[in-house]
């Protein structure tokens, strides 16, 4: 069975006793918490998902145009563009998170109410993160340098990405 | 190790030990982390998955107190295989309906398992008997360590662990606490329950992340907020929430008990009469009956069942298990009778005082 309000599987079946007969009601967990969490029951168009809150937040102080403007926008390093993520709710690589960040920073506090992590750190630390990047980068350069068939082009790119990875051997 | 070797053993969650296990069932925290080196699994090319899953088995592989890990193949598993790894929570439902490069490393004791190429490319899992967070913590700190000496995690210096998807950002860490409710269920407070938890940022699932009820009266609680808390602080949040609905719960319990201790006792022993008796029974039914029955334990009702037994029921009677534990594949219709005839074997040999598992 699927939710009411949207295409996810109904996870929370609910009996609504306080009408005049009782109503069923099928939700996913997210519409679940909306409809729980709402005072008095009045429906009102939730957002359906993460892509859903995100575009309600997009939709406020901007106008078709910009919107327009930032779904074209592109990750220079993985390629996913602003629309992709926002119809799919999940980011290309982890450089989205500094190439969007503007645009992140109101969702992400949305959801978490929060915009600092406070716990665990990696004992290495973020170490050479620029060349981690680079690598992702590289070897989608490389595999369109392959598919453009500029084979000397996409030679020049491997070795590149051979010598990324052997310093990467040397540090772990 | 082949599947059919953990289809006869029950695995640590259902152990039916540890503090408070008449109401908890499991513990468990999952963490969440990615290769700084790959994109993450939504714009990976076969190629890189394949690259990611060898990275990280190599890594595995090297540690020394992981040389009896299992590997396995989630990609070219079998349905019923990948069925049986969920109904276990070894790997999760997304992890077994994805496509491409996949795969799954499993403790023997199934306390804890490492899924490769989930949503993220590692997911870290582990799981505790009964409700014991900190246990699960150490565990799990310990692992992400020992993993993390060898590779770069794509990580933040201000949002934390980077996943593929925001609503996990931070500390990567989902710490769920499974109960089980049927008293809160039948006295009709269990909306109540979930509205407040809901309320304060909480997360409310069925055993497996879907259909409430009818799967036998558990339900998992977890955080849902991952960024701006440190991992004690989202474990505490879990920690304090859990003994106010253990309370809640024994308190319906006593209630039913002092009020309706005839009806009660009949609706344990109906059900208790079902499970022996029933020649083909489906999996909702038999949840939702054992579901009485494990609480007809606790309240001493059934005085010739334990709780590990009735445990091992929950399990080996989903779908993948049964026919697993038979060795054939089995359709919709000869599930419930397969069913019905091990609910049989299992609870009326038991007034001979011999378990049928040891024979």
């Amino acid at each position: 069975m699927k939710c009411q309000y949207c295409e996810k599987p109904a996870t929370f079946h609910i009996t609504e006793l306080t009408g005049d007969k009782p109503s069923e009601l099928h939700f996913c967990e997210e519409h679940a918490r909306i409809y729980l969490t709402q005072s008095s029951h009045e429906q009102q168009e939730p957002a359906s998902s993460l892509a859903g809150v995100l575009a309600q937040h997009l939709k406020v102080g901007q106008t078709a145009e910009d919107l327009a403007q930032l779904d074209q926008r592109a990750c220079p390093v993985c390629g996913v563009t602003f629309y992709e993520f926002r119809h799919a709710g999940r980011l290309g690589c982890p450089h989205d998170y500094v190439c969007f960040h503007d645009e992140l920073m109101p969702l992400i506090v949305n959801i978490h109410g929060a915009n600092e992590h406070v716990g665990k750190r990696p004992r290495h630390g973020a170490r050479e993160a620029g060349d981690q990047t680079r690598l992702i980068q590289l070897r989608r350069e490389m595999k369109e340098a392959v598919e453009q068939e500029d084979y000397e082009q996409a030679s020049k790119l491997r070795d590149e990405i051979r010598r990324l990875e052997k310093q990467r051997g040397k540090q772990t | 190790m082949k599947l059919e070797d953990l289809a006869g053993q029950c695995g640590e969650w259902l152990r039916g030990s540890g503090p408070e296990s008449d109401i908890v069932i499991s513990s468990r925290i999952r963490l969440a982390r990615n290769l700084a080196e790959f994109p993450f699994i939504r714009k990976c090319t076969d190629q890189d998955r394949a690259q990611i899953e060898r990275v990280l088995h190599e890594h595995i592989q090297r540690v020394d107190e992981w040389k009896n890990l299992s590997y396995v193949d989630v990609a070219t598993l079998e349905d019923v295989d990948r069925q049986f790894l969920v109904e276990r929570q070894l790997i999760s439902r997304e992890h077994s309906e994805a496509e491409g490069a996949r795969s799954v490393a499993i403790d023997p004791h199934e306390k804890f398992s490492l899924m490769v190429n989930e949503e993220d490319h590692l997911r870290i899992q582990v799981m505790q008997s009964g409700l014991d967070l900190q246990s699960a913590w150490a565990q799990i700190d310990h692992i992400d360590n020992l993993i993390e000496e060898q590779v770069t995690y794509a990580f933040h210096e201000r949002w934390g662990y980077l996943t593929a998807c925001p609503t996990n950002v931070g500390t990567g860490m989902r710490v769920s606490v499974m109960l089980h409710l049927p008293a809160l269920v039948i006295t009709r407070q269990i909306e109540k329950v979930f509205r407040s938890l809901h309320k304060i940022g909480l997360a409310v699932r069925g055993l497996y992340g879907e259909g409430s009820q009818a799967m036998g009266d558990f339900y998992q609680i977890s955080n849902q907020i991952t960024l701006g808390r440190s991992e004690q602080q989202l474990i505490a949040q879990i920690s304090d929430v859990v003994p106010v609905l253990i309370d809640y719960e024994r308190r319906a319990r006593e209630f039913l008990v002092r009020e309706s201790q005839k009806d009660l006792h009949d609706r344990v022993s109906r059900a208790y009469g079902i499970l022996c008796t029933a020649q083909t029974i489906s999996s909702e039914e038999t949840m939702h009956l054992l579901s009485s029955v494990r609480m007809g334990i606790n309240l001493g009702l059934i005085r010739d069942l334990e709780i590990p037994t009735l445990n091992k029921l929950f399990i080996h009677t989903q779908p993948a298990h049964l026919q697993k534990l038979r060795g054939v594949e089995l359709d919709t219709a000869n599930r419930n009778i397969e069913r019905a005839n091990y609910l049989q074997r299992h609870l009326r040999k038991r007034d001979a005082g011999t378990d049928p598992e040891k024979n």
